[in-house]
């Protein structure tokens, strides 16, 4: 499972991205693509278990997903796709390998406690 | 009261690290003059079958090494190593995938100007090694003809970070009843314009035109030095 390798590296940046503003992190926005090849459930467990005993523990995780968008050079324009079997435009049934959005996998955001 | 939450808006890619390494490498390989492969594939395609044939078969004309990925026992890089090149084995514990981390420890020592192709073995995985990037040239993936032809849609990730697909054990095609046509359909519908190429290490079939492939990669990058 590499997804707690993946949640290690999201508290890790997280931690550092706090620290250098001074802040204490209630929460962390994630932007997840589609073909980031990563398991929303197994993250979400895997970041219990990386933020323990870390300045993170006990903050939440929150997931945005990036379903997956390529551009149709026939169309000329961007299409979002149901899935990822099938990098096919919905409109001409063309085949694109042109990945606009999904492939995602960054910090977005932190919610941090109100400073006193 | 519900207080609105304060939210400090950040731009961090999570796997910056290793990225930021991979890059670092990429550039030591580049002023070496290094061709690097990044060879990904389930458990039991023919990656160590093949990486063996191809390190023998290269060289007498090339120096070339090997770095081999597995979570424990070192019996692949035995097995590679009986080709003559300098092979390190990679024990990556519980990890399922290699990071480049990883790889920069294991090339101590090595001086790459020594070195014209290196091939990277990463773990049997179809999942986990898509993420990282270890600085290589070209990503390969291999999937063998006895998996079956719906693997590509079952890991569209993998594929969709790779250069090459490579079908091995292509000698058992005809006894397993390869579908040819739903194998290149279905790499192509998850990585559209994928190139494609097929072996058999064990009888030779195809080898010609993947070393070929191989050559035609190091001059190219030699030749943008």
């Amino acid at each position: 499972m590499h997804e707690l390798s993946i949640a290690t590296n999201i508290v890790s940046v997280a931690q550092e991205e706090a620290a250098a503003r001074g802040v204490e992190v209630e929460a962390v926005h994630l932007r997840l693509g589609a073909l980031a090849g990563v398991e929303v459930d197994s993250l979400l467990f895997g970041y219990q278990v990386a933020s323990q005993g870390t300045p993170l523990e006990g903050s939440r995780l929150l997931i945005e997903e990036v379903p997956l968008t390529i551009y149709c050079p026939n169309c000329q324009a961007e299409f979002e796709l149901a899935g990822i079997q099938s990098l096919r435009c919905p409109k001409c049934q063309e085949l694109s390998g042109d990945i606009r959005r999904g492939k995602e996998l960054e910090i977005v955001a932190l919610e941090v406690k109100e400073q006193p | 009261m519900t207080k609105t939450p304060r939210i400090l808006e950040v731009r961090a890619n999570v796997l910056k690290d290793n990225d930021r390494l991979a890059r670092s490498m990429r550039l030591r390989f580049a002023q070496a003059g290094t061709l690097v492969l990044n060879l990904v594939s389930s458990p039991g395609s023919g990656k160590t079958t093949l990486l063996r044939q191809t390190l023998l078969e290269l060289s007498p004309r090339y120096r070339v090494a090997a770095l081999v990925g597995d979570l424990a026992t070192d019996n692949d890089a035995r097995r590679l190593a009986e080709s003559g090149a300098p092979v390190r084995q990679i024990e990556t514990k519980t990890l399922c995938h290699l990071e480049a981390r990883m790889i920069e420890e294991h090339l101590q020592g090595w001086d790459l100007s020594q070195i014209d192709l290196l091939f990277i073995e990463n773990v049997g995985n179809l999942v986990c090694p898509s993420s990282w990037d270890l600085g290589e040239d070209l990503r390969v993936a291999l999937f063998s003809t006895t998996e079956g032809e719906d693997k590509p849609l079952k890991y569209p990730t993998l594929i969709n970070t790779a250069d090459i697909a490579l079908i091995t054990k292509i000698d058992l095609a005809e006894a397993v009843e390869f579908d040819r046509q739903a194998m290149y359909r279905n790499l192509r519908e998850v990585r559209p314009g994928i190139e494609i190429l097929e072996v058999s290490a064990k009888r030779g079939t195809g080898m010609a035109a993947w070393l070929e492939r191989l050559e035609h990669a190091l001059q190219t990058k030699r030749s943008q030095r």
